[in-house]
Protein backbone atom coordinates (compact mmCIF):
# COMPACT_ATOMS: atom_id res chain seq x y z
CA UNK A 1 0.00 0.00 0.00
CA UNK A 2 1.61 3.24 -1.09
CA UNK A 3 1.04 5.84 1.55
CA UNK A 4 1.73 9.48 2.15
CA UNK A 5 0.21 9.11 5.56
CA UNK A 6 2.39 11.01 7.96
CA UNK A 7 1.86 10.26 11.62
CA UNK A 8 2.94 12.97 14.05
CA UNK A 9 5.40 10.64 15.69
CA UNK A 10 6.95 7.46 14.43
CA UNK A 11 4.73 4.57 15.51
CA UNK A 12 1.78 6.81 16.43
CA UNK A 13 -1.32 5.96 14.43
CA UNK A 14 -2.67 8.85 12.36
CA UNK A 15 -6.18 10.30 12.51
CA UNK A 16 -5.88 11.23 8.85
CA UNK A 17 -4.20 9.83 5.81
CA UNK A 18 -4.21 9.35 2.06
CA UNK A 19 -3.38 6.00 0.52
CA UNK A 20 -3.42 4.43 -2.91
CA UNK A 21 -4.68 0.86 -2.70
CA UNK A 22 -4.82 -2.00 -5.18
CA UNK A 23 -7.63 -4.53 -5.40
CA UNK A 24 -6.14 -6.82 -2.81
CA UNK A 25 -7.83 -7.80 0.41
CA UNK A 26 -4.78 -7.03 2.54
CA UNK A 27 -4.58 -3.44 1.27
CA UNK A 28 -8.33 -2.89 1.66
CA UNK A 29 -8.25 -4.34 5.20
CA UNK A 30 -5.28 -2.12 6.10
CA UNK A 31 -6.96 1.15 5.15
CA UNK A 32 -10.22 0.09 6.81
CA UNK A 33 -8.28 -0.78 9.96
CA UNK A 34 -6.54 2.62 9.92
CA UNK A 35 -9.88 4.45 9.64
CA UNK A 36 -11.62 2.32 12.25
CA UNK A 37 -8.80 2.51 14.77
CA UNK A 38 -8.79 6.31 14.38
CA UNK A 39 -12.56 6.35 14.96
CA UNK A 40 -12.19 4.05 17.95
CA UNK A 41 -9.58 6.38 19.48
CA UNK A 42 -12.01 9.26 19.00
CA UNK A 43 -14.68 7.37 20.94
CA UNK A 44 -17.02 6.38 18.13
CA UNK A 45 -19.42 3.71 19.48
CA UNK A 46 -19.58 0.22 17.99
CA UNK A 47 -22.69 0.97 15.91
CA UNK A 48 -20.82 3.88 14.34
CA UNK A 49 -17.80 1.69 13.61
CA UNK A 50 -20.12 -0.82 11.92
CA UNK A 51 -21.62 1.96 9.79
CA UNK A 52 -18.26 3.45 8.80
CA UNK A 53 -16.75 0.08 7.97
CA UNK A 54 -19.75 -0.88 5.85
CA UNK A 55 -19.68 2.39 3.92
CA UNK A 56 -15.91 2.28 3.33
CA UNK A 57 -16.12 -1.35 2.22
CA UNK A 58 -18.96 -0.61 -0.21
CA UNK A 59 -17.29 2.53 -1.58
CA UNK A 60 -14.00 0.73 -2.24
CA UNK A 61 -15.82 -2.28 -3.69
CA UNK A 62 -17.81 -0.02 -6.03
CA UNK A 63 -14.66 1.81 -7.12
CA UNK A 64 -12.96 -1.41 -8.22
CA UNK A 65 -16.01 -3.37 -9.37
CA UNK A 66 -17.91 -0.65 -11.21
CA UNK A 67 -15.48 2.28 -11.52
CA UNK A 68 -12.69 0.16 -12.98
CA UNK A 69 -14.91 -2.34 -14.80
CA UNK A 70 -13.14 -3.58 -17.92
CA UNK A 71 -9.99 -1.60 -17.08
CA UNK A 72 -6.53 -2.69 -16.00
CA UNK A 73 -7.11 -4.63 -12.73
CA UNK A 74 -3.87 -3.23 -11.33
CA UNK A 75 -5.27 0.34 -11.33
CA UNK A 76 -5.29 1.81 -7.85
CA UNK A 77 -8.00 3.61 -5.93
CA UNK A 78 -7.22 6.59 -3.71
CA UNK A 79 -8.66 6.64 -0.20
CA UNK A 80 -8.36 9.72 2.00
CA UNK A 81 -9.65 9.98 5.55
CA UNK A 82 -9.78 12.38 8.45
CA UNK A 83 -11.30 11.47 11.77
CA UNK A 84 -12.02 14.11 14.40
CA UNK A 85 -13.90 14.10 17.71
CA UNK A 86 -17.01 15.09 15.76
CA UNK A 87 -16.94 13.15 12.50
CA UNK A 88 -15.22 10.75 10.15
CA UNK A 89 -14.70 12.10 6.62
CA UNK A 90 -13.66 9.64 3.95
CA UNK A 91 -13.23 9.94 0.20
CA UNK A 92 -12.72 7.20 -2.35
CA UNK A 93 -11.64 8.05 -5.89
CA UNK A 94 -11.21 5.71 -8.84
CA UNK A 95 -9.56 6.21 -12.23
CA UNK A 96 -12.46 4.99 -14.35
CA UNK A 97 -14.77 6.84 -16.76
CA UNK A 98 -17.13 8.01 -13.98
CA UNK A 99 -20.89 7.57 -13.72
CA UNK A 100 -24.12 9.45 -13.11
CA UNK A 101 -25.17 8.66 -9.51
CA UNK A 102 -28.80 9.59 -10.17
CA UNK A 103 -29.03 6.91 -12.87
CA UNK A 104 -28.40 4.07 -10.42
CA UNK A 105 -31.77 2.28 -10.05
CA UNK A 106 -33.39 2.14 -6.60
CA UNK A 107 -32.70 -1.45 -5.40
CA UNK A 108 -35.54 -1.32 -2.88
CA UNK A 109 -38.28 -1.05 -5.52
CA UNK A 110 -40.30 -4.26 -5.83
CA UNK A 111 -39.17 -4.76 -9.43
CA UNK A 112 -35.49 -4.51 -8.43
CA UNK A 113 -35.61 -6.51 -5.19
CA UNK A 114 -34.30 -9.69 -6.80
CA UNK A 115 -31.45 -8.04 -8.69
CA UNK A 116 -28.18 -9.38 -7.30
CA UNK A 117 -26.33 -6.04 -7.41
CA UNK A 118 -26.87 -2.31 -6.95
CA UNK A 119 -27.16 -2.01 -3.16
CA UNK A 120 -23.76 -0.58 -2.24
CA UNK A 121 -24.50 3.07 -2.93
CA UNK A 122 -27.89 3.05 -1.21
CA UNK A 123 -26.32 1.45 1.88
CA UNK A 124 -23.65 4.16 1.93
CA UNK A 125 -26.36 6.83 1.71
CA UNK A 126 -28.36 5.12 4.45
CA UNK A 127 -25.53 4.88 6.95
CA UNK A 128 -23.59 8.09 6.28
CA UNK A 129 -24.60 11.61 7.40
CA UNK A 130 -23.63 13.16 4.07
CA UNK A 131 -22.58 11.73 0.68
CA UNK A 132 -21.34 13.72 -2.31
CA UNK A 133 -20.03 12.82 -5.74
CA UNK A 134 -17.53 14.84 -7.74
CA UNK A 135 -15.08 14.51 -10.62
CA UNK A 136 -17.77 13.03 -12.87
CA UNK A 137 -18.72 10.35 -10.34
CA UNK A 138 -15.15 9.12 -9.88
CA UNK A 139 -14.84 10.62 -6.41
CA UNK A 140 -17.18 9.86 -3.55
CA UNK A 141 -16.95 11.94 -0.40
CA UNK A 142 -18.78 10.86 2.69
CA UNK A 143 -19.08 12.06 6.26
CA UNK A 144 -20.29 10.27 9.33
CA UNK A 145 -21.18 12.47 12.31
CA UNK A 146 -20.40 10.91 15.65
CA UNK A 147 -23.60 10.65 17.72
CA UNK A 148 -23.72 13.52 20.21
CA UNK A 149 -24.40 11.15 23.11
CA UNK A 150 -21.33 9.00 22.37
CA UNK B 1 -12.87 -27.90 -4.15
CA UNK B 2 -11.10 -29.80 -1.41
CA UNK B 3 -12.64 -29.63 2.09
CA UNK B 4 -9.69 -27.57 3.30
CA UNK B 5 -10.53 -24.83 0.77
CA UNK B 6 -14.12 -24.57 1.93
CA UNK B 7 -15.35 -21.35 3.54
CA UNK B 8 -18.39 -23.21 4.89
CA UNK B 9 -19.41 -25.73 7.52
CA UNK B 10 -22.11 -27.94 6.04
CA UNK B 11 -24.28 -30.37 7.99
CA UNK B 12 -27.46 -32.34 7.40
CA UNK B 13 -30.52 -32.33 9.65
CA UNK B 14 -32.81 -34.96 8.13
CA UNK B 15 -33.74 -33.53 4.70
CA UNK B 16 -32.41 -30.05 5.45
CA UNK B 17 -28.90 -28.84 4.64
CA UNK B 18 -27.51 -26.38 7.20
CA UNK B 19 -24.73 -24.06 6.09
CA UNK B 20 -22.59 -21.98 8.44
CA UNK B 21 -19.73 -19.64 7.61
CA UNK B 22 -16.15 -20.07 8.77
CA UNK B 23 -15.29 -16.39 8.29
CA UNK B 24 -16.53 -13.62 10.58
CA UNK B 25 -16.40 -11.13 7.73
CA UNK B 26 -17.97 -11.99 4.38
CA UNK B 27 -16.50 -9.17 2.34
CA UNK B 28 -13.87 -10.48 -0.01
CA UNK B 29 -15.21 -10.83 -3.54
CA UNK B 30 -13.16 -13.95 -4.24
CA UNK B 31 -14.44 -15.62 -1.07
CA UNK B 32 -18.02 -14.59 -1.83
CA UNK B 33 -17.73 -16.11 -5.29
CA UNK B 34 -16.34 -19.33 -3.79
CA UNK B 35 -19.15 -19.43 -1.19
CA UNK B 36 -21.76 -18.93 -3.94
CA UNK B 37 -20.25 -21.71 -6.04
CA UNK B 38 -20.10 -24.09 -3.09
CA UNK B 39 -23.73 -23.47 -2.10
CA UNK B 40 -24.78 -23.77 -5.76
CA UNK B 41 -23.19 -27.24 -5.70
CA UNK B 42 -25.25 -28.16 -2.62
CA UNK B 43 -28.43 -26.99 -4.38
CA UNK B 44 -27.57 -28.93 -7.55
CA UNK B 45 -27.10 -32.10 -5.48
CA UNK B 46 -30.70 -32.04 -4.18
CA UNK B 47 -33.88 -32.65 -6.13
CA UNK B 48 -35.88 -30.30 -3.89
CA UNK B 49 -33.31 -28.43 -1.83
CA UNK B 50 -34.14 -27.32 1.69
CA UNK B 51 -31.43 -25.03 2.97
CA UNK B 52 -30.76 -23.08 6.15
CA UNK B 53 -27.97 -20.51 6.00
CA UNK B 54 -26.85 -19.56 9.50
CA UNK B 55 -24.99 -16.30 10.11
CA UNK B 56 -23.90 -17.23 13.61
CA UNK B 57 -20.54 -15.52 14.29
CA UNK B 58 -20.76 -13.34 11.14
CA UNK B 59 -19.91 -9.73 12.01
CA UNK B 60 -19.85 -8.07 8.60
CA UNK B 61 -21.54 -8.74 5.30
CA UNK B 62 -21.09 -6.76 2.09
CA UNK B 63 -23.68 -5.98 -0.56
CA UNK B 64 -21.85 -8.45 -2.83
CA UNK B 65 -22.68 -11.16 -0.27
CA UNK B 66 -26.33 -10.04 -0.30
CA UNK B 67 -26.23 -10.41 -4.09
CA UNK B 68 -24.98 -13.97 -3.73
CA UNK B 69 -27.84 -14.77 -1.33
CA UNK B 70 -30.29 -13.51 -3.96
CA UNK B 71 -28.62 -15.65 -6.62
CA UNK B 72 -28.88 -18.68 -4.29
CA UNK B 73 -32.57 -17.96 -3.68
CA UNK B 74 -33.16 -17.63 -7.43
CA UNK B 75 -31.51 -21.02 -7.93
CA UNK B 76 -33.53 -22.80 -5.24
CA UNK B 77 -37.01 -21.58 -6.15
CA UNK B 78 -37.30 -23.09 -9.67
CA UNK B 79 -36.57 -26.49 -8.10
CA UNK B 80 -39.43 -26.05 -5.63
CA UNK B 81 -36.89 -25.77 -2.82
CA UNK B 82 -36.93 -23.58 0.27
CA UNK B 83 -34.34 -21.25 1.79
CA UNK B 84 -34.24 -19.96 5.36
CA UNK B 85 -31.77 -17.54 6.93
CA UNK B 86 -31.00 -17.65 10.66
CA UNK B 87 -28.87 -16.22 13.50
CA UNK B 88 -28.43 -12.81 11.91
CA UNK B 89 -26.74 -10.24 14.14
CA UNK B 90 -29.01 -7.22 14.82
CA UNK B 91 -26.64 -4.82 13.03
CA UNK B 92 -26.58 -7.04 9.94
CA UNK B 93 -30.34 -7.55 10.15
CA UNK B 94 -30.67 -3.78 9.84
CA UNK B 95 -28.87 -4.04 6.48
CA UNK B 96 -31.55 -6.51 5.37
CA UNK B 97 -34.25 -4.06 6.52
CA UNK B 98 -32.66 -1.05 4.78
CA UNK B 99 -32.39 -3.00 1.52
CA UNK B 100 -35.86 -4.54 2.08
CA UNK B 101 -34.35 -7.98 1.66
CA UNK B 102 -36.09 -8.99 4.90
CA UNK B 103 -39.19 -9.07 2.64
CA UNK B 104 -37.52 -11.37 0.12
CA UNK B 105 -35.99 -13.87 2.55
CA UNK B 106 -37.60 -15.88 5.33
CA UNK B 107 -35.47 -15.04 8.35
CA UNK B 108 -35.55 -16.85 11.71
CA UNK B 109 -33.89 -16.06 15.03
CA UNK B 110 -32.25 -19.47 15.41
CA UNK B 111 -31.31 -22.49 13.31
CA UNK B 112 -33.82 -24.57 15.33
CA UNK B 113 -36.62 -22.11 14.49
CA UNK B 114 -35.60 -22.27 10.82
CA UNK B 115 -35.50 -26.08 10.84
CA UNK B 116 -38.97 -26.36 12.37
CA UNK B 117 -40.39 -23.93 9.78
CA UNK B 118 -40.03 -26.30 6.84
CA UNK B 119 -43.26 -27.73 5.52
Amino acid sequence: MASDQSPDNAGTPADSGAVEIRQERGEIDAVEAAILSAAERKGFPSASLFAVRLAVEEAISNAFRHGHKGLDPSLSVKVEFRVSDQAAEISVEDQGPGFEPQEVPDPTLDENLELPSGRGLMLIRSYMSDVRHSNGGRRLEMRYDKPSNA
Amino acid sequence: MSPSDSRLKVSKNEAVTVVEFIDRNILDEGNIQAIGDEIAGLIDAEETPKLVISFDNVDHLSSAALGTLITINNKIRPKGGQLRLANIDPQIYEVFVITRLNKLFEIHDTTDDALSSFS
